[in-house]
């Protein structure tokens, strides 16, 4: 099977790839030990290509729900104060984030 | 007897019958606490101040008629990844230290609106990812049965809460064995509802389509009283299902004549512990005695449902915890530069080494030319686990199953093999991929002196055969309780 080893193929670059994706920066000992857990994982998880799953569904939900609509009708009431008070840095009742456009 | 070491329905008739204040119940459990959190510390945070205010509401309620179910006034826990307005909920990670949500999960909402009084958060794997309860960043929880083994996981705070009597009850979450494995290792009952049944509102997500709430007591009745409490349709939780029934009390009768109970004998392979087989293997034959027909079956697949999980957790994981970015709750770094300096930095301080590891793994599994190959396939091989449950229900009312390959693990010894933990969970994990209920309950004790749980699991929506045969088991035996609470309890 020619993707029988994915996991072989965890380069540097694919870890930076998903440490961007995953938006984790890791030190250079946490890169090594992500780099050979994501290996052992993905040559244990290859063991599903044994399985043949020609013509099967993928199967996301287990009982055949669709969507599921209600009237948009606020009953919470008004807790900006409560939501606020989380904030890390907040400045006139918005959340401080850093400065995003140039 | 003591008022913690009542069952919660006892201690609820008792309250009713005002033979004991709702003051004097809530008052018990915070000494009980106080007594075993040195040993135990099976929670995050304690809310003393809120639960002897709540006692007095709650008694008021009583006594005006207002509130009568059968746990009214009970001292209850929950675990801390269920949203509980002003009181802090962790998830037992550090990027949530401080989150205060603004609003309660509905199933505790359930049990306040029964006139439960919650006594605090229950310590848990960091975001309930572990079979340890060794991966909180508030420190480890231990088994009350052995102070120096592991209490379970992820809902070990709550299982092991119950069984140090510091609550009548609590409730956790199993999204692969989260809820029955602890509470095998605890020796305390456990059920993991069919998905849907209770809604996941509040619940801080792992993967949401295999995350489910459940109760945990110190016997099967408990736990259909508390699950009477939590299952309801909510219109919050989008997969929540309208069920036709919600009557699990009515289901504790005596009689499992005419049951089928069905046995996997490929759960019964290498790896599983010698003396764990023999209990469940007892217990199936103590069913059988009163009147179960019980044979051993292939229910095939077995293997595959481990690395499936991984993947369809993994992946749902990376995405629900996305959300943890340090802009509206939760950690910020300290230092950054710039917006997506402080995203990375505020994740990759908060999160443990065991939650970075599967947001790596999710974020892979879902990368483009990866998708197909990994989540796909775990959908695709979901699907036929799923239709290998299906056909053994065609035959069997019940499986019968061990809950976990060995009891309780010694501190210290999981987490440095993370796969090998994985593994430990591969009874429990296919339940959740095929949505279906389950339910843990103590059949003995190994010797060491270890519980020993046994699975039994059910067709879709039939938690009510689950607990008849439960219920029968437990019938057949004497409730043991852990050492420390035997020497530390009043006499």
């Amino acid at each position: 099977m020619e993707d029988r080893k994915i996991a072989d193929k965890i380069s540097d670059e694919m870890i930076d790839y998903v440490g961007i994706l995953a938006k984790l920066e890791l030190s250079g000992r946490e890169r090594e030990e992500a780099k050979a857990d994501m290996e052992r994982m993905l040559d244990y998880i290859d063991m599903l290509n044994e399985l043949d799953t020609e013509g099967i569904e993928p199967m996301s939900h287990v009982f055949p729900i669709s969507n599921v609509f209600r009237e948009d009708i606020v009953t919470n009431g008004d807790g900006h104060e409560e939501t606020l008070a989380n904030a890390p840095l907040m400045k006139e009742n918005c959340f401080k984030v850093p400065r995003t456009i140039g | 007897m003591s008022i913690m070491s009542m069952t919660a329905v006892e201690l609820g008739s008792k309250i009713r019958k005002r033979e004991i204040s709702v003051e004097e119940a809530v008052k018990a459990s915070l000494a009980q606490v106080k007594k075993m959190e040195v040993k135990v510390h099976s929670f995050v945070t304690v809310d003393e101040e809120g639960a002897l205010k709540r006692a007095q509401k709650v008694q008021k309620l009583i006594d005006e008629g207002l509130i009568s179910g059968p746990l009214a006034g009970v001292p209850a826990a929950v675990k801390d990844n269920l949203c509980t307005a002003g009181l802090r909920t962790t998830c037992s990670s550090k990027i949530l230290e401080n989150f205060v949500p603004s609003y309660t999960a509905e199933a505790v909402q359930c049990l306040e609106r029964s006139g439960a009084v919650i006594i605090g958060k229950t310590n848990m794997d960091e975001f309930a990812m572990g079979s340890t309860t060794e991966t909180s960043y508030y420190g480890v929880t231990k088994n009350p049965w052995n102070l120096e083994h592991v209490p379970g996981g992820s809902s070990g705070g709550s299982c092991a809460a119950a069984a140090a009597e510091e609550c009548s009850y609590a409730l956790g979450s199993d999204t692969g064995g989260s809820i029955r494995q602890p509470s095998s290792f605890c020796g305390v009952v456990g059920i993991k509802p069919t998905y849907g049944t209770v809604s996941r509102y509040g619940l801080i997500a792992y993967a949401s389509s295999l995350d489910q709430i459940g109760p945990i007591a110190r016997n099967v009745t408990d736990c259909a009283a508390v699950l009477e409490m939590i299952a309801a349709h909510d219109v919050k939780d989008s997969t929540s299902v309208p069920r036709k029934s919600y009557d699990f009390m009515g289901a504790l009768v005596d009689d499992v004549r005419g049951l089928r109970i069905g046995i996997p004998q490929d759960y019964f392979t290498e790896g599983l512990d010698e003396e764990v087989k023999e209990h469940i293997l007892s217990a199936a034959k103590v069913l059988e005695e009163r009147g179960a027909s019980v044979e051993m079956f292939d229910l095939s697949l077995v293997q595959y449902a481990v690395p499936a999980y991984y993947v369809i957790a993994c992946a749902e994981a990376g995405s629900n915890l996305s959300r943890f970015d340090g802009v509206k709750y939760g950690y910020r770094a300290g230092h950054y530069e710039g917006l997506h300096d402080m995203y990375k930095r505020s994740r990759s301080e908060g999160f443990g080494a065991e939650v970075k590891r599967r947001i790596m793994l999710g974020s892979f599994v879902l990368s483009s030319g990866y998708y197909d190959a990994y989540y796909l396939k775990a959908l695709k091989t979901k699907a036929l686990i799923k239709q290998a449950f299906d056909k053994a229900f065609e035959k069997y009312d019940i499986i019968a199953a061990p809950v976990s390959p060995s009891a309780a693990p010694k501190l210290g010894k999981s987490l440095s093999d993370p796969l090998k933990m994985y593994l430990s969970d591969i009874y429990t994990i296919s339940v959740n991929l095929a949505g279906l209920p389950g339910i843990s309950i103590p059949v003995g004790t190994n010797k060491e002196g270890l519980p020993v749980g046994m699975q039994l699991i059910g067709n879709c929506y039939e938690e009510r055969k689950l607990l008849r045969a439960a219920y029968t088991f437990e019938q057949t035996r004497v409730y043991e309780r852990p050492g420390v609470v035997k020497m530390g309890g009043e006499a």
